[in-house]
């Protein structure tokens, strides 16, 4: 697993409503129970962590529906890291 | 059980991003015109990522204050001090005594004196001045807008400030609408002032992630959030008798209010909650659903408030809320926090002292969540009797008044 990879999991678990005691990146994030505003808190985790931008806005994203599982979100965060480092 | 007078308003004050007084605020309403514009007002406005809000335009304090005082006054009270004086110079009450000891001052505000906090934290963080200005905290206070008024217009009575945030003004002009109407008070000079479009406030809205980057779309497919705004209204309110043994014109009569909370979640609307605020205004207003042909709704344009204050609508008027103009004037002057339920009853208030339902612009069409008649895009001629304005706060606290054609 990346570094990368092992944050994200880590700012997930702090968010996740289904109190599973381990996060792994097969995890569908509908069935972590995220709410609106869990998702908000969690982005503003990842670009605190990662000093990346996320483009998101409550009304016309949904992050359950963009990203089906916290190995989508992890793919995201490394894209946006790789660019950041281009 | 409370109600020993009838409540009128005899005076109306309005300073918004259409315009600087009552009359020009509602003809622009009417138009269909937009407030919403560029980011001017903080020194450091590049540097956000949200580029529009619904400012206040050519505002000039000194058109309005001598220059000494200025000093002591925030933006949000120079607004909150300019809308009464206009609605005390319409209503003709002269505040001597003993009226003036028996007239409440209640105005709400959500977020008080930001213009004041923002430059004070400039200051010390930023420019690392070991002073910020001596009237610092008395600017700032969230009471400052209900003491200014009552200072510049000499109120005596009970004075004090509401604040439930988006709901503030509605809790506050409902709150004078019960001391009226009980006796407590012999008149009431009521509503609600913001001026939160500051660096830092647009920043804390920027990382809600409900704003939209553009144009505000309530009720509308495609919608993409709120649009910040600022501004006060205020009104007087009075007892019938009182009005009518003075010859006073009467612009319009609060018959009904309706407070809940949700108690359930910090920031997603409650179905339930906007449910028995709607509930409790029309009960309180003995009026029946269908006795009520418009609704000025809380309509922020989030996906979230529209689609949950269109099923509430559904369920609190049961099949006449088919029959209902609804529109949302944030459209026009984007979303005031504490102020937005002042500026919204003016409108409100005028709409049926006119037969005039003002449009929701920006509408694109429906969206299937937002079954209703948002009277998009042009404002409707239409009589109405009976209308209601809708508040629902973050923290889950809701306010709804209800208003008649005064006859």
């Amino acid at each position: 697993m990346t570094d990368v990879a092992s944050d994200v999991i880590a700012i997930i678990a702090k968010k996740q409503r289904a109190d599973k005691p381990a996060v792994e990146v097969s995890d569908r994030l509908e069935d972590l129970g995220l709410e609106s505003l869990d998702a908000v808190e969690m982005i503003f985790d990842l670009e605190e962590k990662f000093d990346i931008q996320i483009p998101y806005n409550a009304n016309t994203n949904n992050p359950r529906t963009e990203f089906e599982t916290v190995g989508d979100v992890v793919k995201a965060v490394e894209a946006l890291v790789a660019q950041k480092n281009l | 059980m409370n109600d020993v007078h009838r409540v009128v308003v005899t005076g109306l004050g309005a300073v918004t991003p259409l315009g600087h007084s009552a009359a020009s605020y509602w003809e622009s309403l009417k138009a269909g015109a937009s407030g919403l514009g560029p980011i001017t007002l903080t020194p450091a406005n590049e540097e956000l990522t949200q580029k529009i809000a619904a400012e206040v335009k050519s505002f000039d304090p000194l058109k309005h204050f001598a220059e000494r005082q200025i000093s002591t006054l925030d933006r949000i009270s120079q607004f909150a001090v300019v809308a009464a004086r206009e609605a005390i110079a319409q209503s003709g009450i002269v505040f001597d005594m003993p009226l003036s000891v028996r007239t409440a001052t209640i105005v709400g505000t959500g977020v008080g004196g930001q213009t004041t906090h923002d430059d004070s934290f400039r200051r010390v963080y930023i420019e690392k001045r070991t002073r910020v200005f001596p009237l610092t905290i008395p600017k700032l206070m969230v009471n400052a807008p209900a003491s200014q008024i009552s200072m510049a217009c000499g109120l005596r009575g009970p004075a004090f400030a509401v604040a439930s945030a988006c709901a503030s003004a509605t809790h506050a002009i409902g709150l004078a609408f019960q001391m009226v109407r009980s006796g407590a008070v012999d008149c009431a000079v009521t509503g609600g002032a913001e001026a939160c479009i500051t660096f830092g406030t647009v920043r804390g809205w920027e990382a809600m992630r409900v704003m939209a980057p553009d144009v505000c779309r309530p009720f509308s497919k495609d919608r993409m959030g709120l649009i910040l705004g600022e501004g006060a209204a205020m009104m007087v309110l009075e007892p019938l008798e009182r009005a009518r043994a003075r010859g006073a014109q009467i612009l319009g009569e609060v018959a009904g209010f309706g407070m809940s909370a949700d108690a359930a979640d910090l920031t997603a609307p409650d179905q339930g909650g906007m449910v028995r605020a709607m509930a409790g205004a029309l009960e309180d207003a003995r009026l029946a659903p269908a006795d009520v042909q418009y609704v000025n709704a809380h309509g922020t344009g989030t996906a979230a408030n529209d689609d949950t204050e269109t099923k509430a609508l559904h369920q609190a008027f049961g099949a006449h809320a088919q029959k209902l103009a609804i529109s949302s004037t944030k459209s026009m002057v984007g979303h005031a926090l504490g102020a937005a339920g002042a500026l919204e009853l003016v409108a409100t208030l005028l709409a049926v002292r006119e037969g005039v339902a003002p449009p929701t612009i920006g509408y694109l069409g429906p969206d299937p969540a937002c079954d209703l008649d948002y009277v998009p895009n042009q404002a409707r001629a239409l009589r109405i009797d009976a209308a209601m304005s809708n508040s629902f706060a973050f923290g889950g606290l809701n306010a709804v008044l209800a208003v008649k054609k005064f006859s």
